[in-house]
């Protein structure tokens, strides 16, 4: 099923994600997802998550897909020139997996082999122009596909707080009219900021699930103050974590505060997607607080 | 000046077309190669048609006060242009597009890559000699040398407080670019098609 068709349907849709790990072994990963993410809608499966090298995102999805899940493969341009990226879409559709998110990726530096070479042939833009050409039957360099194209659901990202939203905007766009379906935001924080920049994006007409990560502990939302691109916790925010321990460590506060952005947010955007970051199991609790 | 090879002709007029044009020709590195016939058949074309505001032929503009003291006898005539149309390197183009601040400047030519040559000045700015030069899309900033990914179709998520994450000494290449877009009244040169790089023309790989 593609996402998208919700999307159509005017249903508020809900994803989360699920990194591989690093190892050929994932009943652990299976037995979370099963657990507390088979009531929502799909389930991004990371592709060498910030350039730290993992088990392939395409061969967790079919694992996910085998139970029933609905998986969505996420592909970056960093490992892969054209004919690996157009490759591998062709065997996500082989294997059924109808819903991917392209992206750029992380530079190698900033990931476990930084030693490695960066790719970048395509970027996310070029990528999805290249999916939006398989789906009309046709590869990147003008050759014919042999039978029915595939089809897809394709996502793109953005930065809605990012200090350079002007510039996030005009990708965006750039993204939308080389076939981006639907977007997922970074880690949103500043509910304000999201609301002006869906303002702005509305004019796109594309569906905008809202990024959420569950902050652990003051130190990790310090650590992404100074550290991740397109983020920024609030003092206040941090307060409230630095207030009870023993509760933001039960992950209590964390889920407080992030289903409050939910709630603000939810009017201006068509779904949520959470990177619980391990946190998988907080997922239920807070979809019931923010009342999803 | 580098190996540099003429844009095609309809690329230049939809550049030039409706617009007042200034020319600067940079022969510095000459005995590499330019275009020099071509690019003078192109010129006098563009001159007949009574577009040119003016025209200076120099070395080595790459380097900053050797261009300011060429460029300044013809200041007038390049206020007089909505754009002023560069016939040199990558870097030339640059060195022209970062002192003429809120004009249009554009490449007239590709640069293609002459390994063990880098040039006579160098400096901040820097050309890849990839073959398909960018920068009349991007208001004469790099986006190949200045981005660390050479993204050229727009930033990616990785720019905070205006710095690249991956070389925090860096600035973020595609906010640059945004920035002289905005400020030279271009950003609709942000809505071009998708751009795909050919690698064919990058003797580099």
């Amino acid at each position: 099923m593609k996402i998208t068709e919700l999307f159509e349907r005017g249903e508020f849709v809900v994803s989360a994600e699920v990194g591989p790990p690093k190892g050929c072994h994932i009943e652990s990963l299976l037995e979370e997802a099963k657990t507390y993410l088979s009531g929502i809608t799909a389930v991004n499966v990371t592709d060498n998550q910030s350039s730290v090298m993992r088990l392939g995102s395409l061969a967790v999805c079919k694992a996910l897909k085998d139970e029933g899940l609905t998986p969505i493969f996420q592909l970056t341009c960093r490992d892969r020139n054209r004919i690996a990226l157009q490759s591998d879409l062709l065997s996500a559709a082989m294997l059924g997996i109808e819903n991917v998110l392209l992206l750029t990726g992380d530079h190698t530096k900033m990931g476990d082999h930084p030693q490695a070479k960066p790719v970048f042939d395509l970027d996310s833009v070029s990528l999805l122009h290249t999916a939006k050409l398989l789906e009309e039957g046709e590869d990147l360099g003008g050759n014919k596909l042999v039978g029915e194209p595939p089809k897809f659901a394709k996502g793109a990202v953005v930065s809605p707080c990012s200090d350079s939203v002007d510039a996030q905007l005009a990708k965006m766009e750039r993204k939308v009219r080389a076939g981006a379906d639907y977007f997922q935001t970074q880690a949103v924080y500043e509910p304000e900021k999201f609301i002006r920049f869906m303002e702005k994006a509305s004019q796109f007409g594309k569906p905008v699930q809202l990024g959420i990560v569950i902050p652990k502990s003051a130190g990790m939302a310090k650590y992404m103050n100074d550290n991740v691109a397109g983020i920024h916790v609030p003092q206040e925010m941090i307060d409230e974590l630095k207030a009870d321990k023993e509760k933001t460590k039960a992950g209590i506060t964390g889920v407080e505060i992030t289903a409050r952005i939910i709630k603000e947010c939810k009017p201006y955007c068509q779904g949520v997607h959470i990177m619980a970051l391990g946190w998988e199991s907080k997922v239920p609790a807070l979809l019931e607080q923010a009342g999803i | 000046m580098l190996i540099t090879e003429l844009k095609s002709k309809e690329a230049i007029q939809s550049l030039t077309d409706g617009k007042k044009v200034f020319i600067i020709n940079c022969h510095g590195c000459r005995e590499v190669y330019f275009p020099l016939d071509e690019a003078e058949a192109l010129q006098n074309e563009l001159k007949a048609s009574g577009s040119v505001t003016g025209c200076v032929t120099t070395d080595y503009i790459c380097n900053p006060e050797n261009m300011e003291l060429r460029l300044q006898p013809h200041m007038e005539e390049i206020k007089a242009a909505d754009l002023v149309l560069v016939f040199s390197c990558g870097v030339g183009v640059q060195t022209v597009a970062g002192y003429l601040d809120g004009k249009m400047v554009c490449a007239g030519c590709d640069t293609i890559r002459l390994p063990g040559f880098q040039g006579v000045t160098p400096l901040e700015q820097d050309c890849g000699q990839c073959g398909e030069c960018y920068l009349n899309l991007t208001g004469g900033i790099c986006p190949i040398t200045a981005c660390s990914k050479s993204l050229v179709n727009g930033q990616c998520g990785g720019s905070k407080n205006g710095m690249c994450e991956v070389d925090p000494n860096m600035e973020c290449g595609w906010e640059r670019i945004y920035r002289r877009l905005e400020q030279i009244g271009r950003l609709d040169a942000l809505k071009c098609p998708t751009q795909v790089r050919n690698y064919a023309t990058d003797d580099a790989v």
